[in-house]
């Protein structure tokens, strides 16, 4: 069994009488391991897939199982929980605590998951090693890059130890150079064998995953378009970022 | 999430915005002194009037009293023979729940005359009575002694006095300088000698005692300055207020130095049966009793009313007193002061709960985002909840110690003020109840910005800028 499985996942809103789908049918398999990027243009959908595939929300219709557990069916307690000891989110404007520094955000998941405060500091401690930022513990957010941010939010995405890493536009507001750094990073990680799944708009991105997949008007489309997303000229130009295979 | 954990996080959230914190406790902090302040007050109000009580004899003491015959028994008026020593007697016999009795006879007509050294006083608490009037009335000898048995049956011409008595005759010691114990002295009563045996202790209540040391250490420190601050010209007397202190509750006090005991045999034989208005037997003022038990007042009542209906053959032409109707006015006295000043620091624990209600709403809003990177990682509602009652809670513990800490001064501050006669007492129970109070207005303002901040939605307090 696949790590996540979807079957048939709708999402509807209601906005004044209005019917909207902002997911139709979506069947998709997940499976561990795998280092996939979800792709399409703003309004398609891929936010509140990648939503629903985080046990933020839930779906309106169809099945959505996460290592085994119905994510449709389970309390808010249940996915506060999943939340916290499966799923590690990195998001687009890094979101540390401006009031904790480096290390205190890293802890921030483990409090929750009840872990004492020695074992924390020690956990949150090899986690910030494992993104190269060991020289910044006492630091606050804003005194830091944002990729520092960014990778400080990595680490608190892994502290845990999360069956599957998502990470929303995580590059989207770093520049171009720090964005491949915090990529190698991630492509690093699932050389680890750490699944990871990366939501974006941006194909220079979608490329460096090996497994796209692409979703348009709330529904994954057949075959991803290399030409209409760009892919094919990136797949050739940006060689280095590209997996082995 | 462990309770450590989120207190110390509240305690971070309330030091980060230091003046707005400070501001929101101010509010509970005004609350708990208040209400500590305002029982301190009430608190010494209630043992300065209990004090007195005691000082009168408490609970437990009965005065029998003569009153006119009762319209029904009118024709068998001739037959009332009034309170007598018959009383006393068949009430020793025959009253067991009457542990103490004691007669008191005063002269009819005008209050006597006391003079001494060219002064002269009147005073009606002038009594002839057993020497168990000492035990009733609470009197403590504190020079010479008491007049015995053998000094009634003899029926001596001596006489107990109160400092009261020895201030308006022989001089204050405060005025002389030195201790005036007018033992062995001679005085007149109605112009018959009598010789001063023994004087009682000065009673005072405590605020009365405190103002007096107070007085006293300045003069020793004036003293030992070398310069003295006396008054000049003629003594000037200040009327009825200033002499005796004769205000509120200190008035069982003043009766009390006012006192003049003598034997109740020299009273009937010496200055009573040969008037020309005498009674055949020797009838009494009052008899004041102390039963066994304050608790079972009425059923000693009852005893004591059965006896006397049999000595009075039936003519209910005596009454009784007690001070059940004192500890009554005082106990109401003292609740309604307790519930207005309650109500009042009760609304301003409310206002100090308002505004931290109102302070928690403004910093969850503040800190939409926070609460949304909170539940991507983990938090559960729950915790949430939970973390934002602590933080309310904290700002109203933080502010019920210092609120704690601020009564006393602020009880100094009223007492300043407005001087009382009884010094403000502050209990622990007030204390624990205004804290206790405090803790659950914190809980109560933080259940409905906890209970949003519980219910804010995810995706939409991460996108939330």
């Amino acid at each position: 069994m696949a790590l996540l499985e979807l079957r048939n996942v709708s999402k509807i809103y209601h906005l004044g009488g209005e019917e909207i789908r902002a997911l139709d049918g979506v069947s998709l398999d997940i499976g561990g391991g795998e280092f996939v990027s979800i792709i399409g243009p703003s309004g398609s959908g891929k936010s509140t897939l990648m939503h629903i595939l985080g046990c933020l929300d839930t779906p309106s219709h169809g099945t959505v199982t996460l290592d085994g557990t119905e994510v449709q069916r389970a309390t808010p307690r249940e996915l506060a929980h999943m939340r916290n000891r499966k799923i590690g989110f990195v998001f687009q404007f890094f979101n540390l605590l401006p009031k904790l520094n480096v290390v205190q955000n890293v802890e921030l998941p483990m409090i929750y998951a009840g872990v004492s405060g020695r074992e924390r500091r020690k956990r949150a401690e090899h986690a910030l090693e494992l993104v190269e930022m060991s020289h910044r513990l006492k630091n606050r957010p804003s005194q830091l890059s944002g990729g520092q941010q960014q990778r400080v939010a990595i680490a608190r995405a892994l502290v845990n130890d999360p069956k599957i890493v998502f990470a929303d536009e995580p590059t989207g507001n770093l520049d171009t150079h720090t964005g491949e750094i915090i990529l190698a990073l991630f492509r690093k990680l699932s050389q680890e064998g750490r699944t990871i799944i990366i939501v974006t708009h941006n194909p220079e991105i979608a490329a460096v995953t090996p497994r796209r997949i692409e979703i348009r008007n709330g529904k994954i489309a057949e075959k991803v378009d290399e030409r209409l997303a760009g892919l094919d000229r990136l797949a050739a130009k940006a060689g280095s970022l590209a997996p082995a295979a | 999430m462990s309770l450590w954990n989120a207190i110390v996080v509240g305690l971070k959230e309330i030091w980060a915005h230091k003046f707005r914190s400070m501001l929101t406790m101010l509010g509970i902090i005004l609350g708990v002194s208040s209400l500590v302040a305002m029982n301190a007050l009430v608190q010494g109000m209630e043992n300065g009037a209990r004090e007195s009580l005691v000082a009168v004899g408490g609970l437990s003491k009965v005065r029998v009293e003569a009153q006119p015959v009762p319209v029904e028994q009118r024709h068998m008026r001739d037959l009332a023979v009034g309170v007598t020593m018959n009383d006393v007697y068949a009430l020793q016999h025959s009253a067991p729940e009457a542990t103490l009795i004691s007669p008191e006879m005063r002269l009819d007509g005008f209050n006597p005359t006391l003079s001494a050294k060219g002064k002269t006083y009147r005073t009606w608490m002038t009594a002839g009575v057993w020497p168990v009037q000492l035990d009733m009335m609470e009197h403590k000898i504190a020079h010479g002694r008491m007049f015995t048995q053998m000094d009634d049956e003899m029926a001596r011409n001596v006489v107990v006095i109160g400092t009261g008595i020895r201030d308006e005759l022989f001089g204050k010691p405060e005025e002389t300088g030195e201790p005036v114990i007018p033992v062995g002295e001679t005085l007149t009563i109605n112009g018959y000698p009598f010789t001063i045996i023994g004087m009682f202790e000065h009673y005072e209540s405590e605020q009365e005692r405190k103002t007096r040391e107070l007085r006293e250490k300045e003069k020793a420190a004036q003293l030992a300055a070398g310069t003295t601050n006396q008054a000049t010209g003629p003594q000037r007397s200040r009327g009825w207020g200033g002499s005796g202190g004769r205000r509120g509750g200190n008035f069982a006090f003043w009766i009390k130095n006012n006192t003049v005991y003598m034997p109740l045999n020299t009273m009937w034989m010496k200055m009573k049966s040969g008037q020309s208005n005498a009674p055949a037997v020797p009838t009494l003022s009052s008899i004041e009793i102390r039963v066994a038990d304050p608790n079972r007042i009425g059923e000693a009542l009852t005893q004591v009313r059965n006896v006397l209906m049999v000595t009075h053959r039936g003519i209910e032409d005596f009454s009784f007193r007690t001070q059940e109707d004192w500890a009554d006015q005082i106990n109401t006295f003292i609740s309604s002061a307790r519930t207005s000043g309650g109500l009042i620091a009760g609304i301003s624990l409310l206002v100090g709960g308002i505004g931290i209600m109102n302070i928690m709403l403004a910093s969850i809003s503040e800190r939409i985002r926070e609460i949304g990177i909170r539940k991507a990682v983990g938090a559960g509602d729950v915790e949430v909840f939970i973390q934002i009652i602590i933080e309310s809670t904290v700002i109203a513990i933080i502010g019920g110690a210092v609120g704690l800490a601020t009564s006393f001064g602020l009880i100094q501050l009223i007492a300043s003020v407005t001087p009382t006669d009884n010094a403000p007492v502050v209990t622990f129970g007030s204390m624990a109840m205004a804290f206790g109070a405090s803790v659950t207005i914190g809980v109560f303002a933080g259940l409905i910005p906890a209970f949003r901040a519980a219910r804010m939605n995810v995706i939409q307090a991460l996108r939330y800028d």
